[in-house]
């Protein structure tokens, strides 16, 4: 193939973005037709079930149906602000897709700062929400935008916390190091028990999923910051959640779970996302579960939880990591 | 409303519209609450969206036209008002009642009261953010429902009891039925405690929130499971004991504290003790009559009569008045739920939205019920 | 600081065996039914919208047009049309409807009935386009045991 047209970083670059909204989207289809079907099955019913086989296509119909919907903006609403906050949610998290190591061959960009950079996309999620509540002029969209703002912040920092901890022992910031250094060695997430699970809590928190789903506690605040959408520009909001939760499940596989280690398997090429993927969906559907037994937490209890509990331990779990290193 | 508030830029309060279409107020109930930041400064609850003019309704008709109504009021308790309003009938025209009949009717009175403390208990847990209870009770409250089904012929509104009895007799395919259920819900009673009441979350919800001392409760006319958190042991069923109460043996949970946790803890031991009852009352179920023999016509004398039962919520007290006809000249609904509702707006002060929220759960009321 | 470590403990103790609770459930089998598909059986002492009962010596109705039921209904749904014939002594039954949209299931017409000439019927798969579908003339279903509505 003559490729003088396109040069091959074009061509790879293309190929990954189709790739990333082809992950991104599948993804999110999956995981809302799984977790209704689990929260149906933990609450004794079938869940979804009419819509193709098992009701497998039922997420697809209700996306067509989003799609389709016409974007209400409310009347005193901030226009310009209203419909950036959904691509503004969107955007970010889709980003750290270009240095998750799926596989020993298939990262997109192998980041010396990977870990960094996906944190720092995580972060702006925050943005997003504060827009979108801000912007609709809702005071239930306010209040959702508030607490998501105060909640991100007093969780980044055990995220945070916990992932430096791996990063001391590792010396490297890139995700490939890290999962090359556990192939060689133990998982981290035995080395670093607790970093793992302050790891695992914190993400819940980060992923606005219950039982820390303070921002849209539909039972306090109706819908939260996402009130006032419909439609598509709710559509998005959904997606970047789900890809959320894909983002934090994969950051915890590749750097507390080995990666793309495991069992060696037939098809030797593909092997490696395979484990991958099987731990990150293993960890998706924890998150899921934990959502559908649990009552959702007091906004002050969840900040007492990440200063009281979370941030103490992860520091312990720091300096204590430090002084083993440094030995 | 204070508007005069809201035009102090310096103090940064807004009015907040909760409800009537708000998922945590159950019903049509609209809470205008003043707040600052997350906390509830001022609150004013709004009623009359489910207003259906019941008590005009029986000014206007004869008193047996009234029954279907009087269960349409509590709509997930139905079976005690129906109780309440056939006993004043009763009590006005000294119409005897079969023991069959009186066993009959606290059987069921107490399964419904089962399948509303299920539903509140659902209801409650959703409110505080877990989704999975509330399909749970649900599923045990089906088979209360089926069960009343079988008997009464229909599911939520049943206009089951009649003056001298009830209205079908019931069989042994009842009482067996009903034994399994009991063996079943004592078994169920595991996993709620398994999972909601030993919940850590849970706990750290409800416990010191909302706190109804005692003095506050009678201030407020406060009855039922709400009264007896605070730790008053009042409950019609023995202070003022109807029907084959007085013969039964059970307890008056209470709690000591007063907050949500108390009052959730109180319903949930409520749950056991009418698992209890009726157990007695299909033991001590005699062959015989299931409907006394009642006049045809009954003409309410012109005096005054009240009768008090214990509904699933609290007090329910019928008071009516006759004007030497069947058509009552006045028919006044004491609702244990008005009373539950009006000391919100002084206990809810100072307070953080999620934990109104979860006070509003604890007290358990169904807004049709107030507005009737 | 005592409980700040109890607290922990039976907190994760307790978040645990919340887990353990829902996991069991979800491998049990599903209770609910589907119900286009799937229909319960109805109990037969079901009470329905009411249905006239058709006299098994004549194949009419038994209803002998005292209008007791009409009087006692609550909600005023039931209208009952009769005509005496020249020479007859008795009045018949010319037109039975029910104005269901006001009915309220509670029963008392039939138990007013003197003659048992009107019982409850087993349908409740009841839902239509328009409130005239439910002004039941109960007359007409009779002997057609109450199929689809009107």
């Amino acid at each position: 193939m003559d490729t003088a047209f396109l040069p091959p970083e074009l061509l790879r670059m293309l190929i990954a973005a189709l790739f990333v909204v082809t992950v991104v989207f599948v993804n999110a289809l999956f995981m809302v037709y799984a977790e209704r079907k689990i929260a149906g099955h933990i609450q004794r019913r079938p869940g979804p079930y009419e819509v193709g086989w098992h009701g497998i296509l039922q997420t697809l119909v209700d996306g067509i149906k989003l799609m389709t919907k016409e974007l209400v903006i409310p009347r005193d609403a901030n226009r310009m602000l209203f419909r950036v906050a959904p691509l503004l949610a969107f955007t970010p998290v889709v980003m750290p897709f270009l240095v998750l190591p799926f596989s020993e061959n298939l990262t997109i960009i192998d980041m010396n700062i990977g870990l960094i950079f996906i944190l720092a996309m995580a972060s702006l999620n925050v943005m997003a929400i504060l827009v979108a509540g801000w912007s609709s002029n809702n005071k239930y969209g306010l209040f959702g935008a508030m607490r998501s703002v105060a909640q991100n912040i007093a969780y980044e920092i055990p995220i945070l916390l916990s992932l430096l901890s791996v990063v001391l022992i590792t010396n490297s910031f890139s995700m490939r190091t890290i999962v090359e250094a556990q192939i060689s060695g133990l998982w981290f997430c035995l080395l670093q028990p607790l970093a793992f699970i302050i790891y695992l809590i914190a993400a819940l928190a980060e992923t606005n999923r219950a039982p820390f789903d303070m921002p849209e506690a539909e039972s306090e605040l109706t819908a939260g910051f996402h009130t006032e959408y419909s439609g598509m520009g709710f559509g998005l909001f959904f997606l970047g959640e789900y890809t959320n939760m894909f983002i934090v499940s994969s950051v915890a596989v590749a750097v507390f779970l080995g990666g793309w280690s495991g069992l060696p398997l037939p098809m030797d090429a593909w092997t490696g996302a395979f484990w991958f993927l099987l731990k990150v969906y293993i960890l998706m559907f924890i998150m899921i579960w934990v959502r559908w037994t649990y009552p959702r937490v007091r906004f002050d209890q969840l900040m007492n939880l990440s200063w009281k509990y979370l941030i103490p331990f992860a520091l312990l779990n720091l300096i204590v990591t430090a002084v083993i290193v440094k030995l | 409303m204070k508007t005069e508030a809201f035009k102090d830029e310096s103090r940064h309060r807004f009015l907040l519209n909760m409800g009537p279409q708000h998922p945590a107020t159950h019903g049509v109930l609209r809470l205008v609450l003043e707040m600052d930041g997350e906390y509830v400064v001022h609150l004013d609850p709004v009623l009359g969206y489910g207003h259906r003019m019941h008590e005009k309704m029986a000014e206007a008709r004869p008193w047996p036209s009234f029954l279907p109504n009087t269960a349409r009021m509590d709509y997930l308790a139905a079976l005690p008002y129906n109780h309440g309003y056939v006993c004043l009938i009763e009590k006005l025209a000294g119409v005897e009642v079969p023991r069959r009949a009186e066993c009959i009717r606290v059987a069921t009175s107490e399964l419904n009261r089962v399948a509303s403390h299920l539903l509140w208990l659902g209801a409650f847990l959703l409110d505080l953010g877990a989704f999975t209870p509330i399909l749970y009770g649900f599923d045990d409250r089906e088979q209360i429902l089926d069960i009343l089904e079988d008997i009464t012929g229909s599911r939520l509104t049943y206009s089951y009891f009649r003056v001298g009895g009830v209205y079908r007799d019931v069989d042994d395919r009842f009482v067996e039925n009903t034994r399994v259920f009991i063996k079943r819900m004592r078994k169920r009673l595991d996993i709620y405690n398994k999972l909601v009441t030993d919940n850590i979350i849970f706990i750290k919800r409800t416990e010191g929130i909302g706190v109804i001392s005692p003095e506050m409760a009678r201030r407020y006319g406060v009855t039922g499971a709400n009264l007896r958190g605070s730790g008053i042991a009042y409950d019609i069923r023995k202070t003022e004991p109807y029907s084959i109460y007085p013969e039964l043996d059970f307890e008056i949970p209470v709690g000591s504290r007063g907050d949500c946790f108390d009052r959730y803890l109180v319903r949930i031991k409520e749950i056991e003790q009418s698992l209890r009852i009726i157990e007695q009352a299909l033991d001590m179920l005699p062959e015989g009559e299931f409907r006394g023999k009642a006049p045809k016509k009954i003409k309410l004398p012109p005096r005054a009569a009240s009768f008090a039962v214990e509904a699933a919520r609290g007090e329910l007290v019928y008071f009516m008045v006759g004007q030497d006809s069947d058509v009552p000249y006045r028919l006044k609904v004491r609702v244990p739920s008005y009373a539950n509702l009006s000391l919100i707006a002084e206990l809810c002060q100072g307070m953080l939205i999620a934990d109104l929220v979860s006070v509003m759960g604890s007290l358990d009321l169904v807004i049709p019920e107030i507005d009737r | 600081m005592s409980g700040y470590f109890s607290d922990l403990y039976h907190g994760t103790k307790s978040l645990l065996v919340g887990l353990g609770v829902t996991f069991k459930e979800m491998l049990k089998p599903t209770v609910t039914v589907h119900y286009p598909r799937e229909t319960l059986t109805i109990t037969p002492n079901y009470r329905g919208h009411i249905e006239l009962v058709s006299d098994e010596k004549t194949g009419g109705s038994l209803c002998i047009t005292c209008g007791m039921c009409a009087r006692a209904c609550p909600s005023a749904c039931i209208s009952i049309h009769s005509e005496k014939p020249e020479g007859s002594k008795k009045k018949i039954l010319t037109g039975f409807e029910l104005d269901f949209t006001r009915c309220s299931l509670c029963g008392i017409c039939v138990e007013s009935c003197p003659t048992d000439a009107i019982a409850y019927s087993q349908e409740y798969n009841l839902a239509g386009y328009s409130r005239e579908e439910f002004h039941m003339d109960l007359l007409g279903r009779l002997g057609k045991g109450g199929g689809s509505l009107t």
